[in-house]
């Protein structure tokens, strides 16, 4: 019931898809467009599912695999890779176990891969939900993840 | 604490050092050192005051003195009177303490003078407060264009300035603008392509975040000239303080009827909707943004009709990036003739370059166009970090030219880099130092170009995953023999006949790369 | 809002920023943009605002702007006294800012080692 709830924000015009993917979301318990999440967009907007289903799966933004409270996107276009994005994915992987793509067992942490995100100055960079986070080392990394484990 | 009692700061450019600064310094903390003062007195080097021609210059704190043409004679009296009896030297102060120009020269920017025209409020005011705009003399510009001038004159002002596009594809912005007002159609649309997901480019975030007014106007503007009453600015998902401040920004600009009906009571009306990407390069592509906006995937579009013509929901549409939108305010105000006072004969005005990697300080800068690469890294940015040597930069992005050292002298700017079958492209400059792995680096382009090919094209699908397997066995040292070859083989093929630019253009980055370190990259297959 | 209008508050904003220079004997100012927020800008923002308000200086303002270029420096502060050069910090962090105030702002000693540029 939420979901339509949610969309009542927005006029069903078919240029809001992408907010409206973006509020259905957010507000996904696990950060994720579920089966549901697009049906509902697609009668909100009188459109196929199969079309909202496929405009969700362009952008990458969105995810239609269910993903833990903090999605983690790493930076790894070039300047960051000059700047060593590298050493902080192995460094992610050993500390979160997982691999790109995957979710922590606890479900807290989903470690993604981004392209640049625009804070090139303070490479290598990061991004968790809507925070930003540059000059990254391991450690920087270690402090960031533990307060998000204390927070809960 | 020993609390330092008072701070000299030495001014330390070209012009004070060729005045001779350095023995004026040396001079200096012998002689705070022989009075015992150094715990007390710190000497501290800073860059321009702001101040020409002045020769040697000081200022002490706290009372914030200012000295000029200080030489290494002058130090013994200075400390005696300044320093130790609390005297200024009269005969040495400035009268003149340095001020600010229409243009505020930025002193702080990575160190060195900046004509800034579209940064100048960015960083200095609050960017969440429109009086502080309106301060600045924000909305005078739109303010004269619709008393003062005529749609065509506003267009032909723009022409006159020689403003083209900042987004990469350097199109003349008037003459777009042109084809837009005289397109056939009641309805018109202004688009700002504020998606920015080039790597290594962060400009119009610095614009969006810290001087949202600045683009409000420009668009306004634009409106004005084009005859269209709705813009819309595509923002990349990513960027949400930009949204935020920019929303904030045109919820401000409504109540003060700066935005909306009857502008100014006037009969142009004109009113700005934020659209939020969801993370896709290709989207940056004008058409494919068009799409995007309409509510579907990114794919470009066939062209011709161009957006001008056939844009969003099929009616003439300019599509504008930020940079490019947040000159116009000032050259409606100071004039073309003023705009072109900036740059070269061929490509005017400025241009905002970010210049990262393996430098000293890392940033963004506003030159004039036609800087030449050397002074944008050794007098902007301080040179190659830790004192190595220049290896190389990519200069335009994922998508541009690998130079070596011996395009240092190159002047930057659109036709000039066009002259060298290289790309200013959207003014991204990544260093590389003599450690740099070339093959490495030329992976990583491969896989951001894999990552982000929308797919809907055959070449380009293929190709960058090809691409991509072939540079990722012989980086795990298993290439075959012939790996090279494929790799400017499938690349020329792409730009031949992927459908939109993105595919064409991975052969720069490939075929430049190996220019220069053919020879470094082949040792990897053999 | 007709020209004249928007004339009347262009005088009154300069007015009210050229007031507000001279109310406040000093002005603090944060760089709140991305980069700066990515390396820790409102950790340091908060520490000015709990810093003076502990002390209660009334005459000092703690305002932000958004990012001027020099984003290896960042966090960056800017401090502003009528009549004297503004001098700028860099690489601020919590630690430190609790040194500019104390040096700067109370005792009138900008802290050198955290100064990248005077002006
Ligand atoms: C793959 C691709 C990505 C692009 N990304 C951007 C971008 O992020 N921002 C931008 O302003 N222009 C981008 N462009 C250029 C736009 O297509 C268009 O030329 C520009 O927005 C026009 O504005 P201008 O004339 O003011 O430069 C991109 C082009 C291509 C082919
Ligand atoms: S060239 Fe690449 S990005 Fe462009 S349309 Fe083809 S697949 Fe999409
Ligand atoms: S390349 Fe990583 S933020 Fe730009
Ligand atoms: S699928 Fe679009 S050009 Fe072939």
């Amino acid at each position: 019931m939420y979901r339509e709830q949610l969309l009542k924000k927005f006029n069903p015009a078919l240029d809001n898809i992408l907010y409206i993917l973006h509020e259905l979301q957010d507000n996904n318990p696990e950060h994720y467009l579920a089966k549901e999440d697009i049906r509902v967009c697609a009668d909100y907007l009188e459109v196929p599912y199969s079309y909202v289903h496929s405009v969700a799966s362009f952008y990458t933004m969105f995810s239609l695999k269910p993903r833990g409270r903090y999605i983690i996107r790493l930076c790894d276009s070039p300047p960051c890779h000059l700047m060593g994005s590298q050493s902080l994915l192995d460094y992610l992987k050993k500390a979160l176990k997982v691999n790109v793509g995957e979710t922590t067992q606890d479900k807290m942490f989903t470690l993604e891969l981004t392209s640049c995100l625009g804070v090139c100055g303070v490479a290598p960079a990061m991004m968790i939900n809507e925070e930003m986070f540059g000059n990254l080392t391991p450690a920087a990394v270690d402090s960031i993840l533990d307060k998000r484990r204390k927070e809960l | 604490m020993n609390l330092v009692r008072n701070h000299v700061l030495i001014s330390i450019d070209a012009g004070t050092i060729m005045a001779g600064a350095r023995a004026v310094e040396k001079t200096l903390v012998n002689e705070i050192a022989s009075q015992g003062l150094t715990d007390e007195i710190s000497v501290l080097e800073t860059g321009s005051v702001g101040a020409t021609g002045q020769g040697v210059i000081l200022v002490v704190y706290p009372e914030g003195v200012y000295y000029g043409n200080v030489t290494p004679q002058d130090i013994p009296e200075l400390v005696e009177e300044h320093l130790l009896k609390g005297r200024p030297l009269k005969r040495l102060i400035l009268s003149e303490v340095p001020r600010q120009h229409v243009i505020k020269k930025e002193k702080t920017g990575l160190l060195k003078e900046q004509p800034r025209i579209v940064l100048k409020n960015s960083g200095i005011i609050n960017p969440e407060n429109i009086d502080e705009y309106i301060a600045a003399n924000g909305y005078e510009a739109i303010a004269k264009a619709l008393t003062t001038m005529t749609p065509d004159e506003v267009i032909e002002e723009t022409k006159k300035s020689g403003l083209v596009g900042r987004g990469g594809a350097a199109f003349t912005t008037g003459i777009k603008w042109d084809f837009a007002r005289k397109a056939a159609g009641d309805i018109k649309y202004i688009v700002c392509n504020a998606d920015e997901g080039e790597p290594g480019t962060f400009k119009d975030r610095l614009i969006l975040e810290g001087d949202p007014h600045k683009l409000i106007e420009g668009m306004l503007i634009a409106g004005y000239a084009v005859g269209a009453s709705k813009g819309f600015v595509y923002i990349r998902g990513e960027y949400a303080l930009s949204i935020e401040r920019l929303e904030k920004a045109i919820g401000q600009a409504r109540q003060y009827g700066l935005l909306g009906d009857n502008i100014l009571e006037g009969p142009f009306s004109f009113d700005i909707t934020v659209m939020k990407g969801a993370g896709a390069y290709v989207c940056g592509e004008e058409t494919a943004l068009i799409e995007s906006l309409e509510g579907k995937r990114g794919h470009p579009r066939n062209k011709p009709p161009y957006p001008v013509t056939e844009g969003l929901w099929a009616k003439p549409t300019v599509v504008n990036n930020v940079e490019t939108l947040a000159n116009v305010p000032d050259i409606i105000l100071h004039g073309a003739l003023w705009f072109r006072g900036y740059g070269t004969e061929k490509c005017t005005g400025t241009k905002v370059f970010t210049i990262i990697g393996n430098v000293a300080t890392p940033g963004l800068i506003e030159v004039e166009m036609g800087t030449t690469l050397r002074d944008i890294i050794y007098e902007y940015a301080g040179g190659i970090k830790d004192g190595k040597q220049f290896k190389c930069a990519l200069v335009g992005g994922a998508a541009g030219a690998f130079l070596g050292p011996d395009m240092l002298d190159v002047k930057m700017d659109f036709v000039n880099l066009k002259e060298y079958a290289a790309v200013l492209g959207s003014g991204a400059i990544l260093v590389m130092d003599e450690d740099v792995d070339m093959l490495d680096m030329l992976k990583s382009v491969l896989h951001f170009f894999r990552h982000e090919s929308c797919g809907h094209c055959v070449p380009c699908r293929l190709g960058t995953a090809q691409l991509v397997k072939i540079i990722d066995r012989v980086s795990a040292s298993k290439g075959k023999k012939d790996d090279i070859d494929k790799l400017i083989k499938i690349a020329q093929v792409m730009q031949a006949t992927s459908f939109c630019p993105l595919g064409q253009s991975l052969n720069l980055p490939i075929s430049s790369s190996l220019k220069y370190f053919g020879d470094e990259i082949r040792s990897r297959v053999r | 809002m007709n020209l004249e209008d928007l004339k009347k508050i262009r005088e009154k904003a300069q007015k009210d920023v050229e007031l507000r220079q001279k109310q406040a004997r000093i002005r603090v100012v944060v760089g709140m943009g991305t980069s700066g927020i990515a390396s820790g800008a409102r950790e340091v923002l908060k520490t000015f605002v709990e810093e003076i308000g502990r002390r209660n200086l009334t005459d000092v303002v703690v305002t932000q702007t958004g990012e001027k270029g020099l984003a290896s420096r960042e966090p960056m502060v800017e401090i502003f006294e009528e009549g004297k050069p503004v001098v700028i910090y860099g690489s601020m962090d919590s630690e430190k800012s609790k040194r500019v105030v104390v040096e700067h702002i109370v005792n009138g000693n900008p802290v050198t080692e955290y100064a990248i540029e005077v002006m």
